[in-house]
């Protein structure tokens, strides 16, 4: 078994009112010095079998298809370290 | 005879009744469609209503494009049936890629639910010709995930084909519905495709069709009058 990790960030020309909630909240919480903060998602894919180009290929697609919306997203795919 | 509308409901649909009633109010014959049935029970035009469908687990209307029902949808839709989207039917039309852009999470990050003043651009599609072009129709909107957007390329696009086909009204107090709800861009409260039988809104045209419910207007009649009109003049 090998761990696949997608993650789905939005376009940067895309608002994230999520993320700028977050990053207001931050110094009210006493931590300070972070200029912004933009939120994602993260799929951890527990692959039956290799994490070989194939196996990418099809997690390339499901990413593109499914995952994320290519209108408002983009992801990445990368096989998780020690998997 | 009168025209067959499908109404679509997915696991966390919430309007579906209400759509099935303002079909029978204008006229037409109300068909229940299921999210796991391909089969659409030969009805000529489909509304995707209002709700969560599927939790809007992942995106909003994300899970529903998978669905049986919408293969059978997105197929028929490319042939020129007539497809209404209302606020989550409308995410997931941008889902299948029926019409352009997405739906995200509103600016405010809060849900809203009011009755939203908003224009008619385009009285030309299946479900706008009972509407004149630059007609102010007030009808409710309730959405947390309101938000239209798209590259700019394609908003303009969009505004030069006329397929704006709703715009919120902003030019007036928020108390009195004016106002842009969602933070969408160009205040685009709905669009059309190109062949304009496939329409979507996130304001909820279903439940302002009878004067003795909600604020008393009737002002979203008109969508389901105009595609019994479209269909039995067919």
């Amino acid at each position: 078994m090998a761990r696949v990790v997608v993650d789905v960030m939005l376009k940067p020309e895309i608002l994230d009112p999520q993320g700028q909630a977050v990053q207001r909240a931050l110094p009210r919480l006493g931590f300070e010095g972070i200029a912004d903060v933009r939120q994602g998602k993260r799929f951890e894919l527990e692959v039956e079998g290799p994490a070989d180009d194939a196996a990418l290929a099809r997690i390339r697609e499901m990413a593109e298809t499914f995952l994320a919306n290519t209108v408002i997203e983009d992801f990445t795919v990368r096989v998780e370290a020690g998997s | 005879m009168t025209a067959r509308i499908g109404v679509v409901t997915f696991p966390g649909t919430l309007d579906d009744r209400d759509t099935q009633r303002a079909v029978r109010v204008a006229g037409a014959e109300a068909v229940p469609l299921w999210h796991r049935d391909k089969d659409l029970k030969q009805v000529d035009a489909v509304v995707l209503p209002g709700g969560f469908s599927y939790g809007d687990y992942l995106r909003a209307g994300a899970i529903s494009r998978f669905s049986p029902v919408m293969e059978s949808v997105i197929a028929q839709a490319k042939d020129g049936m007539p497809v209404l989207g209302i606020c989550n039917g409308f995410q997931v039309l941008t889902e299948t890629h029926l019409l352009p852009g997405a739906m995200l999470r509103n600016e405010s990050l809060h849900f809203v639910c009011r009755e939203q003043k908003l224009r008619v651009e385009n009285a030309d599609t299946a479900w706008t010709t009972d509407y004149t072009a630059g007609q102010e129709i007030s009808i409710p909107l309730k959405n947390i995930d309101g938000r239209y957007v798209a590259d700019a390329r394609t908003l303009d696009m969009l505004e030069a084909e006329g397929r704006v086909a709703f715009r919120y009204l902003t030019d007036g107090e928020a108390a009195d519905g004016y106002g842009n709800p969602n933070g969408s861009l160009r205040d685009i409260a709905g669009i059309t495709n190109e062949a304009g039988n496939v329409v979507g809104l996130m304001p909820h045209p279903e439940h302002a069709v009878e004067p003795l419910i909600g604020t008393g207007r009737t002002d979203g009649l008109g969508f389901f009058t105009s595609i019994l009109k479209k269909l039995v003049n067919a």
